[in-house]
């Protein structure tokens, strides 16, 4: 069947904010989706608050919309834009729950918008854990014993039913928030609690437990016309127990036999069909009984999920961009396969080689967090990797995801490390359980033994059995001749691998050199979804050690753009967003742009962004060889090869490699990787400021305890410490004392041994300010200037921002655009540079400058509607800011720091992830915000006033901001005078105030009435007297206030009340300056006054005449 | 692993591919073809139809599952050599009984290791399918070309008297038998008599040489033609049998190499493809329903297309071209109008492969039923 004629114009949602469970594979399938859809000729209207996101590009949609995803606010756009249809499934859970919603309240109806993609009872059937299992259960499927429950009672009768071990989960969650195994009676209360409330039908599903099972997926595809295909099979490294998210899993499943495969195929289009998703794609789990080949099925996601994602990277079967073409009508066999272009996409993708995606996690930035693996996904990104073999694609996987270790054997084995308690502590699955099991055989368990322990397949961990075997063999061998090392490299051993095993090559150098000179260079095969079968027309390339090579002579001036890597707190798609926008800026002067990226995740390794895609680890091993085979190959055709590297834009992951790159001979272009030093280093940063005569907090650096206390006592408490060269705020912390400063400098030294601790004057209540420019060396072009909500002390990443700065002064202005100026000729900038300030007292401090493209990049392009990671990428390619004017891509004159009064204003809140972990009690986190970065993603809000904007930008972070209700507060004494005013327009707004002892004083003394309430329980007093943890864990507060009091020490004070407020969900501000914002946006919501615009209507009013190039 | 000795395997056109022994040790001759299959590759090594081929698997990862006492499709392995990337070293499945590489020593098949699978797969699908050696014995590959260019074509190459079962056997219907199926052996694999007998069907396997009158001795409510290697433009005798079949309208059903035969018996062409089917995820489109199904492939040879149309004219009456191949519309099936046969080119059995063309054994099924009273032996 063609395509349908009955519809022009469709509503896509996104899936708003980073955040773990829902990272950016939603950008990459939304993008395609969009683009899809326009290449069909139809109207596109989006939806999504993520400002760092492609698909919120104004060229990917007619009308998009960056505002909160919220059933008011999609009627009011559905409203205005009258779409025929709306596409929820390549959102995520969140555009599935907006979905959800808007048929709820009849809205879909009333505007006669139909869901295409799947219908309603669909969806129910998937996501709805009871009708999912009926389902499975009448297709002749075998699923798990299990009960949903509405209440406690409910589940204890059910759990004594079942017997522990039990599984408990929410229905409509996503990434297994607010599941777990419950092992003991105290987990089933606590775990079955949390998740009736997670839920948003309060109901939980109870599950016998198949702990320990092997775990697969399918990804499936169903056309109109019923054809289904089953894209890729997905095995799971990490046995059951442990979620898919944090699994280390590998395509295509590597231990089941035709007929077991062929049966979970027959089950899962089974369930495909009598679920009902009639087009696009869909996700099932299985687990499987290793001792029986017992099959049950899991669950099903009714629409494309990171899985998809996953697999479509894996095979080179687009399937987001697959099942857009099907919600619109097309079948299968109507859409041609983009890679052999010959064949029908009809088909299922068959695979010559092994793809290996492994987690990333950052349990080092959530002190107190448990982290257990369990069914509660907890890694924040991940890497994956091909290889024609598991082994060398396991091993190039793990030296992706840019951990302390890169690959086995490249770090010393814990101290003490036993075979006992390196078996026992297989027994719970953690981060780099491959690593520990690794070292157990090697400490001499037997594959059994470990098997025991973790589960893990025995296959697999033969598989790394051999790889101990092979480096006996490297240890022993006389010399490590041709042959050994032609092993070692088939087995997908980095150089620095090997020369960790034998020193006496010299360092990862010394193996290189060898290995050069002994010939062995990696050969390129190509991802091709037809195991060779068909020629393949996308360069979508993998590095392996064979015969032959498969890149294609080119005589284009190539450029090189180094990603990112695997997402992770501090180094988000904003980085792959302006890799991205570099590659599309190449492109279109004509440059063949080569990606080398490893994050299954993105839009950068979508085989269509760039020219040619190198799906490849970021290490410099890796990223030289792809260099020299796209040269050697260049020049060979007789052009110029390679004529540049670009390490700006993907943060600190290339930027680290750029020194070394450039003494390899690499053309690494933009900064010089000498200027990235001038900024980066600590000293030489120093001198510079001194010679432009700009201020920086007083500090200095210190190798050692005395060192940093001698600093400390000439700066004066409260200092701020942190290794150098790091990003995100790894490490940071503000210390006010020396027994602190002692502990840090224990803990903190293995933070980053080869750099020192950098202590600084920490500067108190001073307002940050975040600037983005560009320079060429001639000419200088400032962005945008970001004014935070927060004060200084809150990472630049954790706090909200308003653009164009709300309160700073046309002199401050001025002095910031030229302190920035001075900065980037004074660091010799080519490109983008990002510098944080702090004004504390009439004086500007400059807190640090990145000489890259920083997170702010897609906010600022948003707001101004001037892509400058665009910009500087053609920089770096020697354009210059006057030409880039006069293309139109900057404005052609003025620039980011004279935003007319008229501006609208931008305000970019942030995404945190606290309620998602728990600590090993089950306690709540932390909530408060310091030096440290810890959010996972952020969201705009663009309206006339800073109330409206940020009522927008709290609404697309909690979907909800209370108009009235219950406030409770309890601020710190320096922050008593400055909450009187917020609190009391939010009484004059109809809230009834709670408040502690202090702060309650305070305001009843300006006459405002609250209810006392005590810290926490201990301190009950009086009889009858309430408490603020147990208030707020009854979910009766709608709104909490409460500032830590940073005089009195370290500023964990009040982390109970934070950490209840974590785990009762509610709308917690941690600042005085929070406090005020969201009491404007209160007031501006109250007044009902939330209004959508496009993107498109803002930027061709900032943009006057002339047409958005951002 | 190191402990292997080296092996190598020459192309007839020159192109050598070095590796390790594999399997056992010593030499080997057939046509090469590469099959890309990532799951089955026991199902794969006992299919008869790969007699006297040496199959490269394009999956890496071979062996993992061991070999069971459940899957062979045959009563051994028939290709004549098998070409892997990374065979395993442990088997990991509740079912398996021993190691691949056992199997393939105690059959005595030569296979290699460590090759470059890709690069001979992209070499075969450019240059098409060619006599192939491979030696574990010596790495002279000079040598071992001057051998392979003395061994025999696949064209024209009779294999099916190899394969065929000597003396005829029966395979009892599951439950209460309903009809009965005379099956000739062309290289039938084990999986066709089950899915008969799945529909109440008692079949009975006779040897390839066996005459209409042996064949429709007890009286059989339809005749099944296999799946088998070689040329079909060899298979005189087979194509004489069908086309009295055909006078006497018996319900025919043909697999694979039986397409071909009832093709022939129609009338039509054979060719030889460039590089074949071998795979389990060939998209073949039902002309009747129009819908798409995912289907399992071996054949080298195929039907030459006849004018299209909506069906062609045969001495047997109207015949159409039900079934093509999305790929390369390859002709992947014919049905009879006037007369009660039909054909796929594919494997509905699968073993290995996705089960999407079950519901051809079914038409089987609704032809005996529509036929009936039609006497077979009249
Ligand atoms: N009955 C069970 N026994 C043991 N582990 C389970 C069970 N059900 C699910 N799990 C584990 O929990 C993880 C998350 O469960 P799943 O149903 O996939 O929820 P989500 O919607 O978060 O993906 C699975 O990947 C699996 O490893
Ligand atoms: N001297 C200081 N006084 C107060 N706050 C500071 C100071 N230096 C840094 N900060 C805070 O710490 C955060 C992180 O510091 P920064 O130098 O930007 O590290 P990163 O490289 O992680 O961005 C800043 O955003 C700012 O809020
Ligand atoms: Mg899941
Ligand atoms: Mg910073």
């Amino acid at each position: 069947m063609p395509k349908r004629d009955d519809i022009q114009h469709v509503l896509v949602i996104g899936s708003g904010p980073i955040q773990i469970g829902q990272a950016c594979e939603f950008d990459y399938s939304g993008t395609q989706a969009c683009r899809v859809l326009r290449e069909e000729g139809l109207r596109v209207t989006l939806v999504n608050s993520n400002p760092a996101t492609i698909m919120t590009d104004p060229e990917f949609a007619d009308a998009t919309y960056v505002e909160p995803i919220t059933t008011e606010v999609i009627e009011q756009i559905i409203a205005k834009e009258k779409p025929d249809a709306l596409l929820a499934t390549l959102g995520g859970q969140t555009a599935l729950n907006a979905a959800v919603g808007l048929h709820g309240a009849g809205i879909l109806e009333k505007y006669g918008v139909e869901l295409i993609g799947a219908d309603m009872d669909a969806i129910q059937r998937g996501e709805d854990r009871q009708q999912f299992k009926d389902v499975v259960l009448k297709v002749g499927g075998e699923v798990p014993r299990s009960a949903v429950c509405h209440s406690m009672d409910e589940v204890r009768t059910t759990v004594e039913d079942l017997g522990l071990p039990v599984v408990i989960r929410p229905s409509f969650t996503m990434g297994g928030l607010g599941s777990g195994m419950a092992h003991t009676w105290e987990d089933v209360d606590r775990i079955a609690g949390n998740g009736l409330a997670e839920s948003p039908t309060t109901e939980v599903l109870i599950e016998e437990s198949v702990l320990g099972w092997k775990e697969y997926e399918l990804e499936l595809m169903r056309d109109q016309s019923d054809n289904v295909v089953i894209v890729c099979s997905i095995e799971n490294v990490d046995p059951m127990g442990v979620h898919t998210g944090d699994s280390v899993t590998v395509a295509p499943a590597m231990t089941l036999t035709d007929r077991e495969y062929q049966h979970m195929r027959d089950v899962g289009i089974a369930i495909l069909r009598e679920v009902g998703v009639d087009t696009g794609g869909c996700n099932i789990q299985f687990a499987i009984d290793p001792a029986t080949g017992r099959m049950i099925v899991i669950e099903m996601n009714p629409r494309v999920s990171r899985s998809s994602a996953l697999a479509s990277k894996a095979t080179g079967f687009p399937i987001a961009k697959i099942a857009a073409k099907l919600a619109i009508g097309y079948t299968l066999d109507e859409i041609p396969n983009d890679i052999t272009r010959a064949t029908p996409a009809a088909f299922e993708p068959a695979l010559d080689y092994v793809v290996v995606k492994v987690p990333r996690f950052t349990f080092e930035k959530f002190p107190g967090a448990d982290p257990v693996l369990t069914t509660t996904m907890k890694s924040v990104g991940e890497a994956m990797s091909l290889g024609r073999t598991f082994q060398q694609a396991l091993q190039k996987a793990l030296r992706s995801t840019e951990t302390k270790a890169a690959g086995f054997w490249t770090r010393p084995d814990p101290e003490g490390a036993t075979l006992e308690n390196t078996l026992e502590a297989l027994r719970t699955a953690h981060d780099g359980t491959l690593y520990t099991a690794e070292r157990a055989l090697r400490l001499g368990a037997t594959v059994d033994q470990v098997h025991q322990a973790c589960k893990i397949d025995p296959w697999f961990l033969d598989q790394v059995a051999q790889l101990i075997d092979l480096r006996d063999e490297i240890e022993a061998a006389a010399v490590v001749d041709e042959a050994l090392l032609r092993r070692a490299k088939r087995a997908g051993c980095s150089d620095a691998q090997i020369a960790a095993l034998r020193p006496e090559l010299a360092g990862e150098a010394g193996v290189r050199r060898l290995r050069h000179r002994l010939g062995l260079r990696p050969v390129f095969k190509t991802v091709d979804t037809c195991a060779a079968e068909f020629e393949a027309h996308t360069p979508y390339h993998y590095s392996t050690y064979e015969d032959e090579t498969e890149v294609a002579p080119s005589n284009r001036p190539k450029v090189i753009i180094l990603g990112s890597g695997p997402n992770r707190i501090g180094q988000g798609i904003e980085f792959d967003y302006s890799c991205v926008h570099a590659v599309q800026a190449l492109r279109a002067v004509g440059y063949e742009t080569i990606m080398v990226n490893c994050n299954p995740e993105t839009v950068s390794t979508d085989y269509d962004t760039a020219d040619r895609l190198y799906f490849e680890p970021l290490t410099f091993e890796d990223v030289t060889e792809v260099f020299n085979a796209e040269h050697e190959s260049g020049k060979a055709a007789g052009g110029p090869g390679v004529i540049g590297v670009v390490v700006q834009l993907g943060g600190q992951t290339p930027l680290g490699l750029a020194e070394r790159l450039e003494a390899a001979g690499l053309p690494v272009v933009g900064t010089s990787p000498k200027a990235i030093d001038a900024a980066e280093d600590r000293g030489v940063f120093g001198r510079l400021l001194a010679e432009l005569g700009l201020v920086a907090p007083a500090g200095g650096t210190a190798t050692s305890y005395e060192e940093a206390r001698e600093v400390a006592a000439q700066v004066g408490y409260p200092v701020l410490v942190r290794p150098s060269y790091v990003l995100g705020g790894r490490g940071m912390e503000i210390v006010y004392d020396e027994d602190t400063l002692a502990g840090y400098i224990s803990r903190a030294t293995d933070a980053s041994p080869e750099h020192p601790i950098l202590i600084d004057r920490f500067l108190d209540d001073a307002v940050e300010i975040d600037v983005d420019c560009l320079c060429d060396g001639e000419d200088f072009y400032l962005g945008g200037i970001m004014e935070h909500i927060e004060e200084a002390g809150v990472h630049s990443g954790d706090s909200s921002c308003a653009l164009p700065p709300i309160t700073l002064g046309a002199a401050v202005i001025a002095q910031i655009r030229d302190y920035t100026a001075k900065l980037a000729f004074g660091i010799g900038v080519r490109g983008l540079m990002n510098v944080q300030y702090a004004l504390k007292d009439e004086q500007l401090y400059v807190l640090e400058a990145n000489p890259r493209a920083s997170r702010t990049v897609p906010f600022v392009s948003k707001a101004t509607a001037v892509p400058l990671a665009k910009a500087a990428a053609r920089i770096a390619l020697g354009a210059t800011i006057a030409e880039l004017r006069d293309e139109g891509m900057l404005l052609p004159e003025g620039d980011g720091s004279d935003a007319g009064p008229d501006d609208p204003i931008s305000v970019k809140e942030v995404l945190l992830p606290f309620k998602r972990f728990r600590t090993v009690e089950g306690a709540g986190l932390d909530a408060v915000l310091g030096p440290e970065m810890k959010s996972t993603g952020e969201v705009m809000g663009i309206d006339a006033t800073f109330g409206l904007a940020f009522a927008k930008a709290t609404l697309a972070v909690y979907g909800k901001l209370p108009t009235s209700g219950k406030v409770f507060v309890s601020v710190a004494d320096r922050d008593k005078r400055s909450i009187v005013f917020p609190v009391r327009r939010l009484v004059d707004l109809g809230f009834t105030v709670y408040a502690t002892e202090g702060t309650g004083l305070v305001l009843k003394r300006h006459g405002i009435d609250f209810t006392p309430v005590a810290r926490h329980s201990r301190a009950v007093k009086s009889e009858g007297e309430l408490d603020a943890i147990t208030l707020i864990g009854s979910g009766e507060i709608d709104l909490v206030i409460t500032t830590p009091s940073a005089s009195s020490g370290p500023r964990t004070d009040g982390w109970e009340i934070r950490s209840a407020a974590v785990v009762a969900d509610v709308s917690c501000v941690t600042t005085i300056q929070g406090a005020a914002a969201a009491t404007q946006a209160i007031e501006s919501a109250s007044r009902g006054e939330i209004r959508v615009a496009s993107l498109q209507e803002l930027h061709r009013r900032l943009r006057g005449a002339e047409t958005a190039a951002a | 692993m190191s402990s292997r000795a080296p092996a190598i395997l020459v192309l007839e056109d020159g192109r050598v591919f070095r590796g390790e022994a594999f399997g056992s040790v010593g030499e080997t001759f057939g046509e090469a073809v590469f099959n890309t299959g990532m799951t089955g590759y026991q199902e794969t090594l006992t299919d008869p139809s790969y007699y006297g081929q040496v199959v490269a698997q394009t999956a890496p990862q071979i062996g993992n599952t061991g070999w069971n006492d459940e899957d062979d499709e045959s009563r051994r392995i028939w290709v004549a050599g098998y070409v892997v990337r990374d065979p395993s070293r442990v088997t990991s499945n509740w079912r398996a009984k021993r190691g691949l590489e056992d199997e393939l020593s105690s059959q005595g098949i030569v296979g290699i290791c460590e090759v470059d699978t890709r690069a001979l797969t992209r070499h075969l699908r450019e240059a098409g399918a060619m006599r192939v050696g491979i030696s574990s014995r010596s790495t002279d590959a000079e040598a071992l070309l001057a051998k392979v260019l003395a061994s025999p074509q696949m064209a024209g190459a009779n294999h099916v008297g190899a394969v065929t079962t000597a003396e005829p056997y029966t395979y009892a219907a599951k439950g209460p038998q309903k009809y009965t199926v005379a099956a000739v052996d062309l290289g039938i694999k084990r999986n066709t008599p089950r899915r008969l007998a799945e529909r109440g069907i008692t079949t009975t396997v006779y040897p390839a040489t066996a005459t209409v009158d042996e064949l429709l001795s007890q009286g059989p409510d339809a005749v099944f033609l296999s799946n088998g290697p070689g040329d079909p433009a060899t298979a005189g005798h087979q194509i004489e049998v069908t086309r009295e079949l055909l006078r006497r309208r018996v319900p025919v059903f043909g697999i694979c190499f039986g397409n071909q035969i009832l093709g022939r018996a129609l009338g039509l062409d054979t060719y030889k493809l460039k590089y074949g089917h071998r795979g389990i995820n060939q998209p073949v489109l039902d002309r009747h329903t129009g819908k798409v199904e995912i289907t399992a492939h071996n054949h080298g040879f195929a039907l030459a297309a006849p004018e299209s149309g909506e069906f062609f004219e045969t001495e047997f009456g109207r015949v159409q071209v039900s079934h093509v191949c999305l790929n390369d519309d390859v002709v992947e099936g014919l049905t009879c109008l006037d007369a009660p046969a039909y054909s796929v080119q594919y494997h509905p059995e699968a073993a290995g492969g996705p089960h999407d063309a079950d519901y051809l054994f079914d038409r089987l099924v609704e032809l005996i039923q529509h036929t009936e009273g039609a006497p077979a032996n009249a």
